[in-house]
């Protein structure tokens, strides 16, 4: 109850948008927002010779898109209150099947093979999805669980495939993941893309309105009306999609495919949801903090690497900073929470 | 002579401007059974949780054992025997009987080791207290919600209470263990502890009360032996009104198809060959105890609980309801009981809650919520419903709870439904919106709906509704017109056949 | 029959069965299963996850989570390796303690932002997972360093063995000396949560936070003890992992969480919390070691090892979930009409 009551509403008002009313509903966007320019300008300052330049933006940009669709896909879960653990499986797995296609049809006919290729990722990551979501709509299995099982499963059908060694592209498919169009990146272009759309999906439609009120109180809603299977079953086969785009951008960007390709990117995806205002209890925050929250990691990874460019341990000290990060927006959050408490009950 | 086991003096206490309590005095003699009765909202809570020091009161002073407490803790409470029995029990649901009636010994002993003996002998010898056999190494979540309460009940036992406060305890009993919990109460009193019982049912009030204490928007109105009271003069004196005159008069002749006509409907477990018609027009009563299956009823007919047995059939078509979008379909939609839990999206604003079910016809062309109309349908019916908001984008927890009912009647009112089931319509209103929902759903059945409202509260069923049903052990025993009987009469009936249950 | 029925509702007797079955069934495909050194092979490859789940069984019964024991453990033995080779002192009752202080420091870490603030487990720990691994690698070192030729204490370790048997199919069994450890800590948790108040507490706490502080345990000292015993347990299982694998990686254990997680939860033990026992723990931790070691003996490729623990996490989750729909719905039929 306590956890509830500290909860806001975060209706974008409807026609009459103030600033002093942004602020308010929207505390954690501004914040990060606040965040994201502060760490530009201070390694701009820091490293003016090499962090604001055009090379190394485009450069964040292609490294930023594929761990940001993934923390999409968590994201949904988690405003219906649950969780995607099974987003870089599914991503890895739709990955091999795809590169398995182009390696057997690509020599004969690329166009073919990537029109296959891309064709199978989008029915396997929905088809992972969908089974993800009937095992916590249908057979009721707590989220963090069904897709601990699920994650170990993809997992392990993609090393009976792949026998655990990984899978080749062939070049035409790289474009996917290094391509770029008027000096941007694909990668980033793509990661805007489906963070917009999804973004509009879940603030200006049925389904967007349904997944916030399911997170908020799945008992009411299901009182209300909505049907909270279905709008369970579409939100996991949305993240299973997202994770297979994902898994496409991966095989374009490394021409490769792994089963165990990228395991620290889970953990990292909800790192950067609960960065981004995500609440992991359900109903409560928006995709444009998602972004927000991957910039500024991306920012902090890169800037520290070129802060601490003497040291071969840069690399590393973005972990930790990460980490760091992390606990002190949670400390924050506290003591601002309790502030508005304390004026609540002042009144 | 008896002697006074606590004393409350004066005790006022206010919340962000609300006074829950109003100079409430009361005293509370070794071994006496008294009941504090009042409605939702009358400050029966506030002053159970000032007697066990949850609260802090703004003004006045209590009493204990001649002591005097200016700030009682809930530690001191507990040490002079106050033991409180809340609706939730505070009990473990994955330990055992034994360990959650012994822990609190355990604990406050500062023992650092468990000894499963010591453990099972404190559980036994509370049990057997209260005369009852429980399975120890039973786990309690897997047990009935009457067996929790007789733990809860014998963990204050083996914490030698002197006072047992029972907050509402017979809310989801059925009858024979309510039957049980009397006699352990009585039981208590012949060794000399204290009752204080928590109800707004008159029945239990009858049967067990030596006092009652009835309490009305913060002040005692009441403090007399039960003998003295009558039924009337109890809701009365709860209400601060006599049962209006005013009555639902409903005109249009029962002609052409009902509404709504169930046809020997059953579910097992919960009730069994149900029928009756509804009209246009017509506002029905289902009324009952708890248990008795009313809630399952509605629940069925809004296809959350479906029925196994039986026709349900909507404009003389017999349809199939077996999940909530059937019930949807047929026009029907569900004011649920717990509004809280079941109702409201507390955190989300008054708007959200108003469109979530007529969201769909606020779609522009290309499927996306079209802000504008949205905004124009949350203000229809703000202002058809006379919602008190300054701002419908503020969270719906800030309402009253009047004003929340009042958003979850224009939810299903925005999807234009045909028939709508109301549980529990004003629990926990206060008496001014009480009436003015009163007027809403006559004014709702006026304009053609069929209206089912399903309730204990006997004069907000005599003012509503023009029929009444009665159910008892998942059947319709009896059905009233209420233009034909007069409120005593139906009150004495509807108590005796509860009661005689 | 009420009583299997009641048997059969433990989750910890259907994994009994199930390992008994696919024991009796791998036993008959391929004899070789029920000879000694395979039973000491498979209960040298679950120490160490066995290990790590008796601290994550902890956290789990009190409502938590923990991901960040994997960190601890790998800084907890990096540091005191690169300690033992820097300083020369190569003492082994040393080399725990300090492994096992920096672990229950880290332990602490949580605690103070679970404890004090009230902030979720899974969150923070998250948080922690990535700071205390991000600072080993930075500050201390990301090369592997061999055991041999730092510690010949920790070497000596990691070819001890607590019991040799003449192996009658030619060569000797052994049953490595680390499986003590395990047995050890699997008897003090037990012991701790059956015979202790503060064991209890932990019960109290995942049953019902609130009610617990109402009783009167001291809610915010066990959350410590709680995070800093699974620091704990965490720094001295790295010691151990060290010196089973006889290498020092920094880039190891972390990946591992995951799958303690699945093991504990296999055994019993709920993830909303309450619910668990050492003995449930050790047979799911027992069932995956089981199959990720014996496909290969019943002629199937090891590749399909992630698949069947998926499987069985996913089969293992389920059961409970529909037990309890299961018995919901006998529930509501039996009252009373």
């Amino acid at each position: 109850m306590a956890n509830v009551q500290q909860r806001q509403t975060t209706t974008p008002p409807a026609g009459r948008i103030s600033i002093g009313h942004l602020l308010q509903t929207n505390g954690t966007s501004v914040r990060l927002l606040v965040i994201v320019i502060a760490l530009f300008v201070l390694f701009s300052l820091l490293r003016p010779d090499a962090f604001p330049t055009f090379r190394n933006i485009q450069s964040m940009a292609f490294q930023a898109s594929e761990i940001g669709i993934l923390a999409i896909a968590v994201a949904i879960t988690m405003l219906t209150g649950g969780i995607d653990l099974s987003i870089n499986s599914t991503a890895n797995l739709t990955a091999v099947l795809s590169a398995l296609i182009l390696t057997y049809v690509g020599p004969s006919s690329p166009a073919l093979a990537m029109v296959l290729a891309i064709g199978a990722a989008l029915i396997i990551g929905p088809i992972c999805g969908a089974f993800n979501g009937f095992l916590v709509a249908y057979v009721g299995i707590p989220p963090i669980l069904a897709t601990l099982g699920t994650l170990t499963l993809y997992q392990g059908i993609g090393t009976v495939i792949t026998k655990g060694a990984a899978i080749f592209g062939i070049p035409e498919f790289q474009w996917l993941g290094n391509g770029e169009i008027a000096g941007i990146p694909f990668p980033f272009i793509a990661f805007l893309a489906i963070a917009a759309v999804v973004g509009i999906i879940l603030s200006r439609t049925k389904y967007g309105f349904e997944v916030y009120l399911l997170g908020t109180n799945p008992v009411a809603s299901r009182f209300s009306g909505i049907n909270n299977r279905s709008v369970l079953m579409r939100t996991y086969i949305l993240s299973g999609l997202l994770s297979a785009l994902a898994g496409l951008i991966i095989l374009g960007r490394t021409n490769a495919a792994r089963v165990d390709f990228g395991e620290s990117y889970v953990l990292l995806a909800i790192m950067i949801c609960v960065l981004g205002g995500i609440n992991p209890a359900g109903g409560l925050g928006r995709i444009f903090g998602v972004v927000l929250a991957m910039i500024a990691l991306q920012f902090l990874s890169t800037g520290m690497n070129m802060a601490l460019f003497t040291s071969s341990g840069a690399n590393f000290f973005k972990e930790a900073a990460w980490g760091a990060t992390l606990l002190i927006v949670l400390l924050v959050e506290y003591f601002s929470n309790r502030q508005r408490q304390r004026r609540i009950s002042e009144k | 002579m008896p002697e006074v086991f606590l004393e409350a003096n004066h005790i006022s206490k206010s919340f962000v401007g609300v006074q829950a309590l109003q100079d409430v005095s009361l005293k509370i003699e070794k071994g006496e059974v008294a009941c504090l009765v009042g409605e939702n909202g009358s400050g029966k809570s506030t002053f159970i949780k000032i007697i066990c020091g949850v609260y802090a009161p703004d003004q006045g002073e209590i009493i204990i054992n001649g002591k005097t407490y200016r700030h009682l803790r809930p530690i001191d409470s507990i040490r002079e025997g106050i033991q409180v029995i809340f609706q939730d029990f505070s009990l473990f649901p994955n330990l055992t009987v034994a360990e959650n009636i012994a822990l609190n010994d355990q604990v406050a002993r500062g023992r650092q080791l468990v000894n499963w003996g010591t453990i099972k002998k404190i559980a036994r010898e509370a049990l057997d207290q209260i005369e009852i056999d429980l399975p120890l190494d039973a786990t309690v979540g897997e047990m009935s919600v009457a067996n929790k309460q007789l733990i809860a009940i014998s963990r204050a036992m083996q914490q030698n209470a002197r006072l047992v406060v029972m907050d509402e305890p017979t809310t989801a009993l059925t009858r024979k263990e309510v039957e049980v919990l009397y006699r352990i109460v009585r039981g208590l009193r012949e060794r000399g502890i204290a009752i204080l019982f928590v109800s707004h049912k008159l029945n239990e009030v009858q049967v067990l009360a030596e006092r009652v204490v009835i309490l009305r928007n913060g002040s005692k109105v009441v403090d007399s032996p039960a003998k003295e009271l009558t039924q009337e003069k109890i809701v009365l004196s709860m209400t601060g009104h006599t049962i209006a005159d005013s009555r639902y008069e409903y005109s249009t002749p029962k002609t052409g198809q009902p509404l709504l006509r169930l046809e020997k409907l059953s579910r097992k477990g919960s009730f069994r060959d149900i029928s009756f018609d509804l009209y246009p027009g017509e506002i029905i009563g289902v009324t009952g105890l708890l248990g008795s299956g009313r809630t399952e009823l509605a629940l069925a007919l809004f296809g959350s609980h479906p029925a196994d047995q039986g026709t349900i059939k909507v404009d003389g078509q017999a349809v199939k309801i077996n999940s909530i979008q059937d019930a949807i379909k047929h026009g029907i939609g569900y004011v649920p009981e717990d509004r809280l839990t079941e109702g409201l999206f507390l955190e989300r604003s008054i708007g959200d809650n108003i469109v979530v079910r007529s969201l769909k016809t606020l779609l522009n062309r290309s499927g996306m919520v079209d802000a504008v109309k949205k905004h124009t349908e949350i203000q229809t019916w703000v202002n058809n419903l006379h919602i008190k908001t300054s701002d419908p984008l503020m969270a719906v927890k800030s309402l009253s709870g009047g004003n929340q009912q009042r958003v979850v009647i224009a939810k299903w009112l925005a999807s234009l439904p045909r028939i709508l089931i109301l549980n529990g319509p004003t629990v926990g209103v206060d008496v001014g919106s009480k009436a003015e929902i009163h007027g809403i759903v006559k004014g709702l059945a006026q304009q053609g709906l069929g209206i089912i409202v399903i309730s204990d509260d006997i004069p907000e069923l005599m003012q509503v509704c023009n029929r009444i049903l009665l159910m008892q052990r998942g059947a319709l025993v009896e059905s009233f017109e209420t233009k034909n009987i007069a409120e005593a009469a139906l009150a004495d009936r509807l108590v005796e056949t509860i009661g005689g249950d | 029959m009420a009583t299997l029925r009641r048997l059969l509702a433990r989750q910890e007797v259907i994994i009994a069965l199930t390992i008994i079955i696919l024991s009796i069934f791998i036993g008959l495909v391929n004899p070789s299963f029920f000879s000694i050194p395979n039973v000491f092979r498979i209960l040298r490859s679950g120490i160490i996850v066995g290990m790590f789940a008796m601290g994550v069984l902890i956290v789990l019964i009190s409502g938590g989570i923990d991901v960040s024991f994997p960190a601890i453990a790998v800084s907890a033995m990096y540091i005191t390796v690169v300690f033992i080779r820097d300083t020369g002192i190569d003492s082994l009752v040393l080399s725990f303690v300090v492994a096992g202080l920096i672990g229950l420091a880290l332990g602490l870490f949580n605690a103070f932002f679970i404890a004090l603030f009230k902030l979720p487990t899974l969150i923070v720990t998250l948080g922690t997972l990535s700071l205390f691994r991000g600072l080993l690698l930075f500050f201390v070192g990301s090369q592997r360093i061999r055991i041999a030729e730092v510690s010949p204490v920790l070497s000596d370790l990691s070819r001890g063995n607590l019991i040799t048997i003449d192996n009658p199919a030619g060569g000797v069994a052994n049953l490595h000396i680390a499986f003590v450890f395990l047995v050890v800590l699997a008897v003090i948790v037990w012991l701790l949560l059956r015979y202790t108040m503060l064991g209890r507490a932990i019960y109290a706490m995942g049953g019902d936070l609130e009610a617990a502080e109402r009783v009167g345990f001291n809610v915010r000292r066990t959350q410590f003890f709680i995070y800093g015993f699974v620091g704990l347990v965490a720094g001295i299982t790295g010691i151990v992992y060290c010196s089973l694998s006889r290498e020092a990686d920094p880039f190891s254990i972390v990946g591992i969480e995951l799958d303690v997680i699945a093991a504990v939860v296999l055994g019993g033990a709920s993830i909303m919390g309450g619910r668990g026992t050492v003995v449930g723990t050790l047979l799911g931790v027992l069932l995956i070691t089981l199959i990720s070691s014996s496909l290969v003996l019943l002629g199937i490729s090891s590749d399909w090892q992630r698949f069947v623990v998926g499987i069985l996490i996913i089969i293992g989750t389920s059961i409970p979930v529909l037990q309890l729909r299961q018995r919901q719905r006998t529930q509501s039929a039996a009252q009373a009409v």
